[in-house]
């Protein structure tokens, strides 16, 4: 028996990009308040190279969230491939390309072990990225006797620090944004393929996937290889960025996760948008520029992305069900 | 199950941004303050905690006092040296000399260790056995540490202690057994042991920093203070003594953030700075770990660097010559490795020995730098090792 629904609110309710356009407008308008540099363009793009790393994170996670999992593990991937980058590379400026299909390599194979753990070993995911990032930390820590060894090239770092000068209009473009279109783009066409339908209605009813003749294990394994992948890429931005640390990929997992849940996309699967995730990313960091501009303390930033999480998971429970 | 993982993500959210991620580590004592410095003044905020005036002025003292000892091997030296007797613990050799050791999880106790084992192989005639154990970092660990090196024989313990106060009873039993005990780096909260080394310590470093920022940038510039994380006894001293001097000079002080010794959120934070204030004058750091992020985001913003102040490690040194930065590099020197073993052999012989042991903490500046600047040395060496006399130099620390 079907619940007759009114269509136009729920569309705006589930899932859907409005809401978090408004908010991040609306913060857009507070930080030109104060800073009306803030649109221009050279500090645009340098915000934007800057938070294309954690961009592509939540685009990863989105994956992974929609079909009904977490993953928790992207963070301490990311600090592993740039401690693996800079101790392979070791300055040597012809190493780059190799050690990126490596760590390519590695982050897939990341990804295939938590997908089939989840799927074939039925451990909840949130368990098995919990193992893997403990896993992670502690191998690399042991890899590395708990400092890290060696540096990235300049050559290496090149993507994630420079960028196409001189460009009429804009000044400079940085490598990572572009990096973030092509990949957006990427993303937007696999959630509209096939796959990325099947994935949501993994998520939404695994049940009902697996009756109407859906390889759920297979749909969940790709979704977690997508995030191991992204999590690459991220780690080549990072470590381009700032340099090897330890730090490297410190609580990025929550970043990305606010920022899926931030854009809409359910915890728990089934309902969101690639680009709602992409662009709560983006709400995230300029909430926490605004915040910087405003004076208040960096230290509230996990305070604050525990709340957003808090208050989604909340206001998605009193959602009207869709089906 | 949502339920379940939001609850569990937000525990994990508030574990992964306190990691201790110290580059050096700690002082003696002074855990405790009377907490009533200089009142507030220029954007510093409130004096820390952790601030004993007592210590302060002694520390700044010992900045200007002169060493005793051969003047080309600081780790020899003492400042203000009052000697102890050691008579009663004189002993033929050879000898097994155990150490308990807090941990070797940053670059710096790593170079600080392989210090300590090369000055142990230069004497090699007179130590038979050298026993290290590493306590990962963990308190309970370095207790049952110390607790089974007391019952393998050894003729004296050296300990550089995890935390000051939880460690202090393992080291009052070990006293108690007899056998001669030398405190290193990070102190205890008793006069037991034979003798106490460190250097002068984090109200110095953070001290002579201010000191050149406030004299080198342009007068009523902006101050930005990077400081690791809060709560750390030495880096705390550190921002304290630095405070201090801000204060003093009517430095405008527009920030003080934490980084969490990550690259990223520092080079985050300042490009922010950077984008607010237009311009920042200076740059005050409490260890050198992230200083080189800072430079690069200047460099990255198209601005100059400003001067600024990092640590001796290899990285910050090689940008600061590179670029030609108007840049300093006060110490924590990892040359203290090597003073313990020298004690313990000279109180086994029953040579008398100073306690404390303050050593000296030197500077590296413009005039000096390049002595200290090795382009073979890997990234995170720290310069200020004395270490270029050891058998295996360089190879042992790359």
């Amino acid at each position: 028996m079907r619940i007759a629904r009114p269509p136009q609110l729920l569309k705006v309710r589930s899932g859907g990009l409005t809401p978090i356009i408004v908010i991040l407008a609306v913060l857009l308008v507070l930080l030109t308040a104060r800073q009306p540099d803030f649109l221009s363009p050279p500090s645009l793009m340098s915000f934007l190279g800057r938070s294309a790393p954690v961009v592509l994170l939540a685009a990863g996670q989105y994956f992974v969230i929609v079909s009904g999992e977490l993953d928790l593990s992207v963070g301490s991937l990311v600090t592993a491939q740039v401690v693996i980058a800079a101790r392979l590379i070791d300055g040597d400026p012809s190493a780059g390309w190799p050690v990126v299909v490596l760590l390519l390599a590695f982050g897939i194979a990341v990804g295939l072990v938590n997908g089939l753990v989840t799927t074939l070993l039925r451990v909840p995911s949130f368990i098995t990225t919990l193992g893997m990032f403990l896993i992670l930390v502690g191998a690399v820590y042991l890899w590395s006797d708990g400092a890290p060894k060696g540096s990235l090239s300049e050559e290496f770092r090149r993507l994630g620090r420079s960028a196409f000068e001189d460009v009429p209009a804009l000044g400079r473009i940085p490598y990572a944004l572009v990096v973030l279109l092509a990949v957006a783009a990427a993303a937007l066409v696999l959630t509209r393929s096939d796959f990325g339908r099947t994935l949501v209605a993994v998520g939404g009813n695994p049940r009902t996937a697996e009756l109407s003749g859906v390889r759920v294990w297979r749909a969940k394994t790709m979704a977690f290889v997508l995030s191991g992948l992204a999590a690459t890429l991220a780690a080549v931005l990072i470590g381009g960025y700032s340099g090897v640390s330890f730090q490297a990929g410190a609580g990025l997992e929550f970043g990305a996760i606010t920022a899926a849940v931030l854009g809409g996309v359910a915890l728990g699967g089934g309902r969101g948008s690639v680009v709602g995730a992409m662009l709560g990313a983006l709400t995230l960091e300029t909430l926490f520029t605004l915040m910087n501009f405003y004076g208040v303390s960096g230290a509230l930033e996990p305070t604050v992305q525990g709340a957003i999480i808090l208050l989604a998971v909340a206001a998605a429970s009193f959602r009207v069900p869709s089906r | 199950m949502t339920v379940l993982a939001v609850s569990a993500l937000l525990v994990l959210a508030a574990c992964s941004t306190d990691e201790p991620t110290t580059g050096a580590s700690g002082s003696p004592s002074g855990s405790t303050g009377s907490g009533t410095g200089p009142g507030t003044g220029s954007g510093t905020g409130e004096q820390s905690k952790f601030f004993v005036q007592a210590d302060y002025d002694q520390q700044l003292a010992l900045l200007d006092a002169a060493p005793t000892g051969p003047a080309d091997k600081p780790w020899e030296q003492a400042l203000n040296p009052e000697m102890v007797e050691t008579a009663k613990f004189k002993k033929p050799g050879p000898y097994k000399i155990c150490f308990s050791n807090a941990g070797l999880n940053n670059p710096w106790r790593q170079v600080g260790f392989k210090t300590m084992r090369a000055e142990v192989d230069t004497h090699r005639g007179r130590i038979s056995e050298f026993v290290h154990v590493d306590a990962e970092g963990k308190d309970q660990k370095q207790i049952a540490d110390i607790n089974d090196l007391l019952g393998k024989g050894c003729h004296a313990l050296i300990v550089s202690p995890n935390t000051t106060a939880t460690l202090t009873p393992a080291v009052e039993a070990a006293c108690r057994k007899g056998l001669p005990v030398i405190v290193f780096d990070r102190g205890v909260d008793t006069t037991c042991p034979v003798t106490f080394i460190n250097p002068i310590g984090g109200y110095g470093f953070g001290h002579v920093a201010a000191e050149f920022v406030t004299q080198k940038m342009k007068r009523g510039g902006k101050v930005l203070a990077l400081r690791i994380l809060p709560g750390v006894d030495v880096l705390e001293t550190r921002w304290s003594a630095a405070k201090v001097a801000f204060d003093k000079a009517g430095v405008d002080v527009v920030g003080v953030e934490f980084t969490d010794g990550d690259p990223a959120r520092t080079k985050k934070i300042v490009n922010d700075y950077i984008q607010r204030y237009g311009t920042i004058d200076g740059v005050w750091m409490d260890a050198g770990a992230v200083a080189g992020a800072a430079v690069e985001a200047f460099e990255d913003a198209g601005k100059p660097v400003p001067p600024i102040n990092g640590e001796d490690q290899l990285d910050f040194l090689k940008l600061w010559k590179e670029k030609k930065l108007t840049a300093i590099a006060p110490t924590y020197p990892t040359y203290q490795w090597r003073t313990p073993i020298i004690a313990a052999l000279k109180i086994l012989d029953g040579e008398r020995v100073p306690n404390p042991w303050k050593l000296p903490q030197p500077t590296i500046t413009q005039d000096n730098l390049d002595e200290y600047v090795d382009p073979s040395m890997p990234p995170l060496h720290y310069a200020m090792c004395g270490c270029t006399d050891l058998p295996g130099y360089p190879k042992r620390w790359k």
